[in-house]
């Protein structure tokens, strides 16, 4: 076996209230992919920040290449090596994305920027990552999500780093993706590089991994385990400490035989999504399956009316919702949990159970007063059924781990009582342990009669989760069926199927 | 290509910078308006070439103040202590000390005077802003008060002549008919456009106020960046201390009054946003060509101050509408 590249041992770190690492060895030799496990709040994210010198330790030391190191600041650590994709997206989005890419590492000549240079240079990482369609010119804002993780990706490349760390590269990436991301990482596995990758999602570890870590607590539990042969179920009990059921909750009764509570009907946009039609009884829960970028989420908000549909209608409990109206939505009783939560959904440097409650003040002010304290316990117990931790309601939600905060927008809309609920992407960056409790507590509001739609990259939970799934293509509807008779391989052939024959059209038109 | 290309282009594709040509446009229409209301109130008097010159003399010294300003909003900053800061280099560089030290060594230490109390008003700004966590608006309405009391202190509340015939010779030269101040305008608008276009420092200046989290992940010195916008605002000041001073051939403890508020209102409607991260030199350039040309219409129609100033506020908000528009057209 090699000689450790990196070993970090008896890392401590305290934020006030909270100790968020508490004695954590990690070793990391050259050419190996090293994974991070943990639950939420775990300290995976506190853990590579100190490593990235983007915070100090307060106690333990950090060795490289056999010589003991200070990262003071990102510069130090960017400098011995050591390049970090973050966990929340770290773009300047008013900057190109060669700009991005290159930031605080121009390319340039006496202080000024050689442009033709760095967008050179950009096109050919992002050609090495599979996506010559993202031209260095383009502003780094008006890309998608993942587009922007790509972008993030080109940028610790461009760094010749020996130690590339990558916080849940895979949370905005569809199946496609993630394998030109898996091709990237075995390059560099290849050329000596050493590898730290965090991901909740077990089987990337499988595929991609050497060698973990399972950190709980901010202490590290299992050190140097082989990550594809150690069982499942011995991983789940060292991050959570319990056994956790990977069943999905079934249906229990059958489906009440009542009218559709949501009718969609012919519902377009242009250059988005063309002619969706479904039907949600109250009591059901519709997946849509899909690859990222296909249109489920433009589709999910189009029902609640954050986007004008250009085309057919929305029907709530056989009234016709007007075109583009969050609010005759929210009056009909939609609710929509967005897939950007940060951008979209949390006020960083307010509490948690004001976030909570943010969608449902009404129900807690008489006279436009606000009552703190039932607010305040209702949204506690809300935080609870989703596991927000830690649980403390009056945290500032700006201090909770990644996955935490995604918790903190779910539970926002299930306080609210809707009597329809649109879920996008319900269960991104949330653990194991979390994510079933999160389906129990999906399956319990569809049986007290709630029409539940969940968008997924996730095949396997869209199916497992749903009475009833569409799968979506390209902005079109090519399937749509009872979950239980269709399986993972047949959704990607569909979507597959449909890609092709879209593209022979483009052929014929061209 | 493949399936990809819809993950990652899904929105429209969209040019970093694109959007600054549509807003510019905007404001170039709005230019136009202006001048055709002047030739038609106004006629000769308005189109002559001494009234161009003029126009462009009175933009010079708080254009250079506007494109300093555009690196600190850009930045993620605000200035409010620079007509203070004007105030007090001009009034420091105009001393009867200053003078007399000009006489033996020449009218170069008026300028550095100026311009070194600029820098050093603009360093105390960044430092206490960047190292001492003082909001900007905060920490620099402190210096607006303090410096403008320094300059009062140090003028007596005299206003100073100055006499040093060197500094009135080169500053007051007017080669091919036009001041040197105007040149001197010219020289910053495009220094300042290719420092925050072309160079690191500027690229660093947008991902420090667009981002700051995310440009110290990067590897950029924030906090050090932070105090070098201050500095260089500062720099600005002191140079536009000289230009009024050669303008006005005084030092002043009452120079540019007023001034950050005309400052931030020519960023603001040229396009800089206020919270940061976006900025354009060329937008300022328009914004402060467009309130120098109105205070010309109305002066050559005789219109009271008080009208102007609600003209000013008028243009602020309609401008300001009007680019949303033209943005929100370009980007969808
Ligand atoms: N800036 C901060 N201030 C206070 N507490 C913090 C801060 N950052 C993180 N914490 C706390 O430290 C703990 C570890 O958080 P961390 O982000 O490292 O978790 P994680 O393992 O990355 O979780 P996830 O899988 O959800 O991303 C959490 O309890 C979190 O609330
Ligand atoms: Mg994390």
């Amino acid at each position: 076996m090699p000689a450790p590249l990196l070993q970090l041992t008896g890392i401590v770190k305290e934020f006030p209230g909270v100790r968020a690492l508490d004695g954590v060895d990690l070793v990391v030799r050259a050419g190996e992919v090293h994974c991070l496990l943990g639950q939420n709040g775990a300290g995976k994210s506190t853990l590579i920040k100190v490593l990235a010198g983007a915070y100090q330790p307060d106690e333990g030391e950090i060795v490289m290449d056999g010589e003991h190191a200070h990262f003071a600041d990102p510069q130090a650590a960017l400098a011995a090596g050591i390049a970090t994709i973050y966990q929340e997206l770290d773009l300047v989005d008013g900057l190109s994305v060669a700009d991005n890419i290159f930031l605080g590492h121009e390319r340039s000549r006496f202080g000024f920027s050689r442009v033709s240079d760095s967008n050179r240079a950009a096109r050919e990482l992002l050609v090495s990552l599979g996506h010559p369609e993202i031209r260095p010119s383009r502003e780094t804002g008006s890309l998608s999500a993942a587009g922007k993780q790509i972008v993030s990706m080109a940028r610790a490349l461009s760094r010749q780093a020996q130690v590339i760390v990558m916080d849940e590269p895979s949370a905005v990436l569809d199946p496609d993706e993630v394998g030109g991301l898996f091709r990237v990482i075995e390059d560099l596995r290849a050329s000596g590089k050493a590898i730290v990758y965090i991901s909740h999602r077990l089987e990337e570890i499988r595929r991609i991994g050497d060698r973990l870590t399972v950190l709980k607590d901010g202490r590290t539990v299992a050190a140097d385990l082989p990550a594809r042969e150690t069982p499942t179920s011995e991983l789940i009990a060292l991050m959570t400490g319990r056994e956790v059921s990977a069943e999905y909750p079934r249906r229990t009764t059958p489906l009440p035989d009542a009218e559709p509570l949501l009718v969609v009907d012919g519902l377009g946009r242009t250059d988005e999504f063309e002619d969706v039609s479904f039907s949600v009884r109250p009591g059901e829960i519709v997946g849509l399956a899909g690859l990222v970028g296909a249109g489920r989420s433009e589709i999910v908000e189009t029902v609640y009316g954050a986007r004008r549909a250009d085309r057919g209608t929305v029907t709530v409990d056989g009234r016709t919702l007007r075109r583009g109206s969050v609010d005759a939505a929210v009056a009909a009783g939609l609710g929509l949990c967005p897939e950007e939560r940060k951008s979209q959904g949390l006020v960083l440097d307010e509490a948690v159970y004001r976030n909570i409650s943010l969608a449902s003040l009404p129900r807690f002010s008489r006279f436009g007063a606000t009552r703190d304290s039932a607010e305040r316990s209702a949204a506690h117990e809300a935080s609870r059924t989703v596991d927000v931790r830690p649980d403390d309601p009056d945290r500032v939600v700006r201090t909770l781990s990644g996955g935490n905060q995604q918790k903190v927008v779910l539970a926002r809309w299930l306080l609210r009582s809707c009597r329809v609920l649109l879920l996008d992407e319900p269960t991104r960056g949330v653990d194991v342990g979390a994510r079933s409790e999160i389906y129990t507590l999906i399956r319990t509001l569809a049986d007290e009669g709630l029409a539940v739609v969940v968008v997924s990259s996730d095949i396997d939970e869209v199916l497992g989760l749903s009475d009833r799934v569409l799968v979506v293509a390209d902005g079109r509807v090519v399937h749509s069926g009872p979950s239980a008779e269709i399986d993972a391989h047949n959704v990607l052939d569909r979507i597959l199927a449909s890609n092709e024959s879209s593209h022979e059209s483009e052929g014929d038109a061209a | 290509m493949t399936g990809d290309t819809q993950t990652t282009e899904a929105a429209p594709a969209k040019r970093a910078g694109s959007m600054g040509v549509a807003r510019n446009l905007g404001l170039v229409v709005a230019l136009v308006i202006l001048c055709g209301v002047g030739l038609i109130t106004a006629g000769d008097r308005f189109a002559s070439t001494n009234n161009i010159i003029t126009v462009l003399s009175l933009a010079s010294a708080i254009g250079v103040v506007a494109i300093g300003m555009t690196f600190v909003i850009t930045g993620g900053g605000i200035d409010l202590s620079v007509g203070a800061i004007v105030a007090l280099a001009s009034v420091w560089a105009s001393t009867t000390g200053t003078q007399a030290m000009a006489e033996s060594v020449g009218w170069i230490v008026i300028v550095t005077t100026a311009i070194g109390v600029g820098i050093a008003c603009g360093v105390i700004n960044g430092l206490l802003i960047a190292y001492g966590k003082i909001v900007p608006f905060i920490a620099t309405l402190a210096m607006l008060a303090s410096a403008r009391g320094l300059a009062e202190i140090i003028a007596d509340r005299k206003t100073q002549i100055i006499r040093d015939q060197g500094f009135r010779d080169a500053l007051g030269a007017r080669p091919f008919g036009v001041p040197v101040i105007v040149y001197i305008f010219a020289i910053v608008v495009i220094v300042g456009w290719f420092l925050l276009n072309r160079t690191t420092f500027g690229r660093r200046t947008f991902a420090v106020g667009g981002n700051p989290e995310a440009a110290r992940l990067a590897g950029i010195k924030v906090q050090r960046h932070t105090v070098y916008l201050y500095a260089l605002l500062g720099a600005t000041c002191g140079l536009a201390a000289v230009m009024l001073m050669s303008r006005t051939q005084t030092g002043s403890s009452t120079h540019g009054l007023m001034w950050e508020l005309d400052a931030i209102a020519a960023v603001v409607i040229g396009g800089t946003l206020l919270s940061g991260g976006r900025g354009t030199v060329i937008g300022t350039l328009l914004g402060v060509l467009i309130f120098t040309t109105l205070t010309n219409v109305f002066t050559l129609n005789n219109l009271s101050t008080s009208v102007q100033a609600v003209a000013k506020g008028v243009i602020i908000v309609v401008a300001v509408l009007l680019q949303q528009r033209l943005a929100n057209r370009s980007s969808t």
